[in-house]
């Protein structure tokens, strides 16, 4: 016992103190919180503790049509007859004051989403703000960006973003939008809003002209209504590809432009001639990060059967060090489940992982009594036609496959109907090239996962949505 | 005594044969002044199916040649079209009902788009992708990879040139294609079968059905093995709007029809070919 104790860390937590939360929040619309019409309103919680956080406003279809008039009015009188080069002054400001007050923002996003705060502080919110530098930088270089000589905006711009990285994703819609000369009306998830409403304090901080950013809370409702609303121009949405489907549906035979950014089961592929080392960290990369609530997650991991006993080993070896609980502990690795209803869902596709015959395994690790945890978990055993195979489990759960050659893997990894993204471990760099070259996914990862940044496109083949986000690819999405 | 000539039996081209629809039916198709010019096949659901078969069973083959190899074989395409041109440009007068020179400069622009196309096999992979300067030690580059099956509705008016408008984008970055021919005017898209089927494209990578659009589209729109759909040839919003609802099922990537056939004599840009293309962006470390 005194052996293990010896590296045990002393928990080390960040202060909630610089976070500021009120006790009810409006919606924001033409630069102003305004109460909702029918005054509806929810609470988030923080997952870790089911502590409310806040009281938030439910968007009805009358506020949603409210804030698409304000983001309509701000586009035809100012935003869109503004230089891109005063646009890009505006997108400078946004992005200096996500750094100012980046641990505001990282303390906040983990308690509203129960993330690792190493997460919200050095991934969240750091890559936020180069987004929003990045995109500040084309908003007055549109013309050479190869989508012909005069781009043009689309006009008002539907936002309806997932919780998982809740500002990170507002980022990646809300930066692009404003730098081709769109406004928009941009939902959060509602289980995380809070720091889309720090967001929009933000933009009152930088003297964004009102309605050019509008944040409406609320659920699917709100966000349904968003999407059928008339008098927007473009979707852009990311989260599951169900409601992607109906997002399709919805827009077909207007003239929306949609982009969608959807589900995924990503395989993590370990070659035989790997670093075993690098790639178990590869591994717990892919599927750990942000307990596994990401849609590239490397949820199948497919290790050539020579390495399977090793890979494993040491997987499970490095698993157990793992350290889950309180998000704003500086020392945690996995946080809480985002919520109770994603905590059902994970508990239920394991149980049918079981059920379907393949063989469960986590450490052993105390979980807090309050809140939604799962701990990391691994399944050994699994067929292609097993479920946790094939559906997106969006949780700390991995699914291990073996093959013997690289075709078998490249045709185990290529049959799903999701192509978001792919992992690949090999020090044969041919090898690296030829696997990413028959693979069907739209980011590949080769000795390393779950990478990002803004000057990388990122999207899905086939079920994982279409149109890029990042990039010069980015801004194809906004412009005409 | 004058030789009665030789008719040629209008057939369907799926997979680089040229079966008759398998439902055994066909229908007539009148020249633009109404005078019969053939029994053309009325392909149906199952032809529509087939087609798509075979488009998916090409698509592996087709996207793996070099850029080179492909812009090659759109050339020449042109090379035999050329050839041809005499044939097409009586067909196309005689369906479209122009004037001899129109129907001339018609078959001339079709082979020049063919060309203009074939050069693009090897070039726009560097006009859309290219490396990313990502603020870490790693070589990240994009580039772009064919969709996979493309359905393409062709226009209706411009039964040539329209319609190789159409195909040739889809095909040249790797895509397969099953492409619904001018449902009144599907001569010239028959003769285009046959060009094809002469000029090294693999069997398979063009597929040519023609009918009525409502017996195979709403196929093809709604098959899981299907990737894209290109409405452009759909006149009717209330139609496209189906189609595209149907194509929501996979998340297809949808090219809305205009609301007039668009003017095929002007530069064609690169919104057709891109269409049908996905980024694929890859990471690497850097280091020692």
């Amino acid at each position: 016992m005194a052996d293990k104790n010896v590296f045990d860390y002393a928990p080390a937590p960040e202060s909630r103190a610089v976070v500021d939360i009120r006790s009810s929040y409006g919606l924001f619309v033409g630069g102003e919180f305004v109460d909702p019409v029918g005054g509806r309103s929810f609470k988030t919680i923080s997952p870790a503790t089911e502590e409310v956080l806040a009281e938030v406003s439910e968007a009805s279809e009358h506020d949603v049509d409210l804030a698409v008039k304000a983001a309509r009015k701000a586009y035809t009188r100012v935003w869109s007859r503004m230089s891109g080069r005063e646009r890009s002054k505006y997108l400078f400001r946004i992005a200096r004051i996500l750094q100012e007050r980046s641990r505001e923002l990282a303390v906040l996003e983990s308690l509203d989403n129960g993330k690792p705060i190493k997460e919200s502080r050095d991934v969240d919110v750091p890559l936020a703000a180069a987004h929003f530098f990045y995109y500040a930088g084309w908003a007055d270089k549109l013309e050479h960006a190869g989508f012909g000589p005069d781009p043009q905006p689309l006009g008002v711009a539907g936002q309806v973003i997932p919780w998982n990285f809740p500002l990170l994703m507002l980022a990646w819609k809300i930066a692009p939008a404003l730098a081709c000369g769109n406004t928009v009306v941009l939902k959060p998830a509602e289980t995380t809003p809070l720091t889309a409403l720090l967001f929009a304090e933000i933009c009152q901080q930088a003297d964004l002209p009102p309605g050019v950013v509008n944040i409406v809370t609320g659920a699917g409702g709100t966000g349904r209504a968003i999407v059928a609303h008339e008098d927007v121009d473009k979707v852009a949405f990311t989260g599951s590809t169900e409601v992607g489907r109906l997002i399709a549906r919805t827009v077909a035979g207007t003239d929306k432009k949609v982009t969608l950014e959807l589900g995924g089961k990503a395989a993590n592929i370990v070659f035989d001639d790997a670093p075993v080392d690098q790639a178990v960290e590869g591994i717990v990369n892919g599927i750990f990060f942000n307990q596994g609530h990401v849609c590239c997650a490397g949820s199948r991991l497919l290790v050539q059967e020579s390495v399977a006993d090793e890979v494993l080993e040491r997987l499970k070896r490095r698993m157990a060090t793992l350290r889950v609980g309180d998000p704003l502990d500086k020392n945690t690795d996995v946080g809480a489940i985002n919520s109770a209803e994603q905590l059902a869902k994970i508990r239920q596709l394991s149980e049918v992982g079981e059920s379907e015959g393949a063989e469960r395994w986590s450490p052993a690790c105390d979980l807090p009594s309050h809140g939604f945890w799962f701990p990391p978990t691994v399944f050994t055993g699994v067929s292609q036609a097993h479920r946790i195979a094939r559906e997106e489990i969006f949780g700390p759960v991995l699914s291990v496959l073996t093959f013997r050659t690289p075709t078998e893997a490249v045709e185990k990894a290529n049959n799903t109907p999701f192509g978001l993204s792919a992992g690949v471990w090999t020090d044969k760099g041919s090898r690296i090239l030829w696997t990413a070259e028959k693979l069907r996914a739209g980011v590949v990862w080769a000795n390393t996962f779950n990478k990002f940044d803004p000057t990388s496109p990122f999207g899905g083949y086939q079920e994982s949505g279409y149109g890029r986000e990042g990039g010069r690819h980015g801004l194809e999405g906004y412009i005409r | 005594m004058t030789r009665i000539d030789v008719r040629k039996t209008y057939k369907l081209y799926v997979g680089g044969a040229f079966p008759r629809s398998e439902s055994g039916r066909s229908y007539v198709v009148e020249d633009a002044k109404g005078k019969f010019l053939a029994n053309a096949a009325q392909a149906s659901r199952k032809d529509a199916r087939d087609a798509v078969q075979a488009a998916r069973k090409a698509f592996a083959g087709w996207s793996a040649r070099t850029p080179y190899n492909r812009g090659q074989v759109v050339y020449r395409i042109a090379e035999v079209l050329e050839s041809r041109a005499a044939q097409l440009v009586d067909e196309v007068q005689r369906g479209e009902g122009e004037t001899k020179r129109q129907a001339q400069a018609s078959v001339e622009a079709t082979v020049d788009r063919l060309v203009w196309y074939a050069g693009w096999a090897d070039k726009l992979a560097q006009v859309v992708g290219g490396t990313n300067p990502v603020a870490a030690p790693y070589f990240d580059f994009s580039l772009p990879e064919p969709t996979g099956v493309v359905a393409v509705v062709a226009p209706q008016e411009s039964s040539l040139l329209g319609l190789v408008s159409v195909v040739a984008p889809v095909v040249v970055t790797g895509n397969t294609v099953v492409v619904a021919a001018s449902a009144e005017r599907p001569v010239p898209a028959i003769t285009l079968s046959e060009v094809l089927a002469t000029s090294d494209v693999p069997g398979g990578v063009v597929n040519v059905l023609t009918g009525p659009i409502g017996d195979t589209v709403p196929t093809l729109a709604a098959h899981m093995d299907v990737n894209a759909l290109d409405l452009t040839g759909v006149s009717d919003p209330a139609t496209a709007a189906d189609l595209e609802r149907a194509a929501a099922e996979n998340l297809k990537r949808v090219l809305r029809p205009e609301a007039a056939e668009p003017d095929w004599t002007l530069d064609p840009g690169l919104d057709r070919m891109t269409r049908f293309l996905e980024t694929k962006t890859v990471w690497h470390p850097v280091g020692i």
